[in-house]
């Protein structure tokens, strides 16, 4: 310290721990280097949550949250008045579906090399917590523009409060700021989503972060690196997360960035995926459309609402349905009892199990955008059942397993 | 053997759940519109289409003349004499020439603002649209839709199309509409008819997203930096990780 003392660094060093922060999480920050394609995700995350900032910050200043003109400045003021606006709003409305999608892979990724297990529990609860804050910024967020989807989407969603017994009009009122929703929701949501919510989400996501640093990262065989080091206290499958990961995950985001420029720049609507048709009409709340479909990204779990019936004309048991999928979640960790990680060890049969998980699960989601039939109702009810069976059943299941060996050291294959 | 059983359970899976997530369908077939927003001839044919006939009682209010002269190749004096009928400012939007009250007074209310029309509906809706009206007695318009069943807009080109009767298939009871034949010709000709249609739902596509042609062409430029920028970027990582076994 005393021979740096007299550059700048050392000046800084003394007053500021600059190069300890960047020697403990990132040049001498040691992480397993088996890394496959399943690990990109965390980083692309990221890099989607700056683009949405960015891009946010700047829709921010030309938006209007008031009813009476905020679809027009979307769709004359940003997408046709101001310079660059069009790009700027298709960022942003291409990063809010990249954001869920690299998540669920992220997520995923977690499920099937077990990153979520001893002693990652609370990793695992952060990041249910930034996927909870970030369903809230979506849901708001899809309000600002004020299409038709924008309107009734918000209303079947916060009707649903409403079916909770007793309490559950007055709460519905206190969110909507009226008996319906209008003015003062809208400009509760924009508060909401370009104020608290993000501070909330960057709040986790260090969190996340510093717990991840705390432990280290798992890895596709399932291996605690920390446990085999060399003399020097370094592990032995470890290598500095920067420049080995850094110029890695670069090469992740140009790949993903050209996926993100494709749809930006080729199809922004996606199909009616990313944009709904529906919404590019101004908001009506005398005109309900025919058909009222979530976006894609919470439709796996619109599905589980609806798969369930109603008691007594109450929607109420759906939303409790709707509300324990994501609950059950943040219990992961605990659900599963086998001690190994990876799904590389575990049964096969358990393999089977994860990849019809990923079926019905796609299968749920699919079914949400779509209006539904009595073939397709009950196609939902047996996805809905195995979603919770798969949970609910591991505690047991996870025990029968017959485990491969697990090796000593990471495996680069 | 396991990865058969695998594979063989989801295709299963996968097979039920395509079959009940894609029986539906139906309505009425639509036609293709197959337009083509970088055709100017055919932009400027649907311009003056559109500002002759439907902003007499449309508006497209998020559309101004100015920024239809630039992407449309006109010049200034063009727009305002053959586009801009209510003689609005050159970067003033496109208004309607009926006002709101006499459209709630004649028609009950006040026709839809056609700026992202071809966003919502999409434009071969749009084209079986205005090329689907045919006749029937009972509707206070004398005409009725193929895609848009009891619309209260009137077949304002009924003079150039002529007067389509509607065709139905009968299937066990139930009649469905399957198509249109043309029983009294118009000033003309199908096809004819089909081009005019056609340049308007173009400019009907072009209003609903100005910069769509810049984008893609944009787009392409961004995706071939990409690429270059990923050849840097990953020999930059081979290097770096030549020596992790």
């Amino acid at each position: 310290m005393e021979q740096k003392s007299n550059s700048l660094m050392g000046w800084i060093d003394a007053r500021y721990p600059a190069t300890i922060t960047w020697e403990k999480h990132l040049a001498k920050y040691y992480t397993p280097k088996n890394f496959n394609f399943w690990y990109f995700f965390g980083s692309l995350a990221f890099m989607v949550l700056v683009i949405q900032i960015l891009s946010g910050v700047f829709l921010t200043m030309f938006y209007k949250p008031d009813t009476a003109v905020a679809f027009q400045s979307v769709e004359m003021g940003i997408m046709r008045d101001v310079e660059w606006g069009w790009l700027i709003r298709y960022f942003h409305s291409t990063g809010a579906s990249a954001f869920f999608i690299v998540i669920y892979l992220h997520m995923f990724r977690a499920l099937i090399y077990g990153s979520y297990k001893k002693p990652r529990e609370l990793i695992w609860i952060f990041g249910m917590l930034i996927f909870l804050a970030l369903m809230a910024e979506g849901f708001m967020g899809y309000l600002l523009p004020w299409g038709q989807m924008s309107f009734w989407g918000a209303q079947v969603i916060i009707n649903l409060v409403s079916a909770i017994p007793f309490v559950g009009e007055g709460l519905s009122t206190w969110v909507r700021g009226d008996f319906v929703i209008g003015d003062a929701t809208l400009n509760r949501f924009f508060s909401l989503h370009v104020a608290a919510i993000p501070l909330i989400l960057v709040g986790l996501i260090f969190a996340h972060i510093v717990a991840l640093h705390q432990v280290g990262s798992n890895n596709p065989d399932g291996v605690e690196i920390k446990k085999n080091k060399d003399e020097n206290g370094i592990p032995k499958d470890g290598i500095p997360f920067h420049p080995y990961y850094s110029v890695k995950d670069i090469v992740g985001v140009i790949v993903f960035l050209m996926f993100f420029s494709i749809v930006v720049f080729f199809m922004p609507e996606m199909f009616g995926y990313f944009l709904e048709h529906a919404n590019f009409e101004p908001a009506n709340p005398l005109k309900t459309p025919e058909h009222i479909a979530p976006v894609w990204y919470f439709t796996p779990y619109y599905s589980i609402l609806r798969a369930v019936p109603s008691i007594a004309g109450s929607a109420f048991p759906g939303v409790i349905a709707m509300g324990a999928a994501i609950v059950v979640l943040f219990f992961l960790p605990w659900l599963d009892r086998n001690p190994v990680k990876s799904i590389r060890y575990r049964a096969g049969w358990y393999k089977i199990l994860i990849a019809i998980f990923v079926v019905t699960f796609i299968t749920l989601g699919v079914l949400g955008t779509l209006a539904p039939t009595d073939g397709r109702t009950l196609l939902a009810q047996i996805c809905t059942f195995y979603y919770f069976a798969f949970f609910l059943l591991m505690p047991f299941y996870t025990k029968l397993e017959k485990n491969k060996p697990v090796p000593e050291r990471v495996t680069m294959k | 053997m396991k990865k058969t059983i695998l594979i063989a359970l989801l295709t299963l899976i996968a097979m039920i759940s395509s079959s009940l997530v894609l029986a539906s369908g139906g309505g009425y077939p639509k036609r293709s519109a197959d337009v083509d927003v970088d055709d100017m001839a055919s932009l400027q044919h649907g311009a003056k289409l559109f500002t002759g006939y439907c902003l007499s009682c449309h508006s497209a209010k998020f559309v101004r003349f100015n920024r239809v002269a630039t992407d449309l190749g006109m010049t200034e004096s063009e727009v305002m004499e053959n586009l801009n009928h209510l003689g609005v400012k050159f970067g003033g939007t496109m208004t309607a020439t009926m006002t709101d009250d006499y459209a709630k007074e004649a028609f009950g209310a006040v026709p839809p603002d056609l700026s992202l029309v071809a966003r919502s509906r999409g434009v071969d809706w749009l084209f079986t649209y205005l090329t689907g009206f045919y006749a029937d007695s009972t509707k206070t318009t004398g005409h009725n839709n193929v895609i848009f069943k009891d619309v209260g807009m009137p077949n304002i080109f009924w003079k150039q199309q002529g007067v389509q009767e509607p065709v139905y298939e009968e299937h066990e009871g139930h009649k469905t509409l399957t198509g249109v034949k043309n029983v009294t010709p118009g000033t003309q000709t199908a096809e004819e008819f089909d081009k005019d249609m056609r340049d308007l739902v173009a400019f009907l596509s072009y209003i609903g997203e100005p910069n769509q042609s810049y984008r893609k062409s944009l787009g392409v430029y961004v995706l071939i930096f990409l690429v270059v920028f990923f050849g840097f970027a990953y020999a930059m990582k081979k290097d770096y990780w030549k020596d992790v076994h």
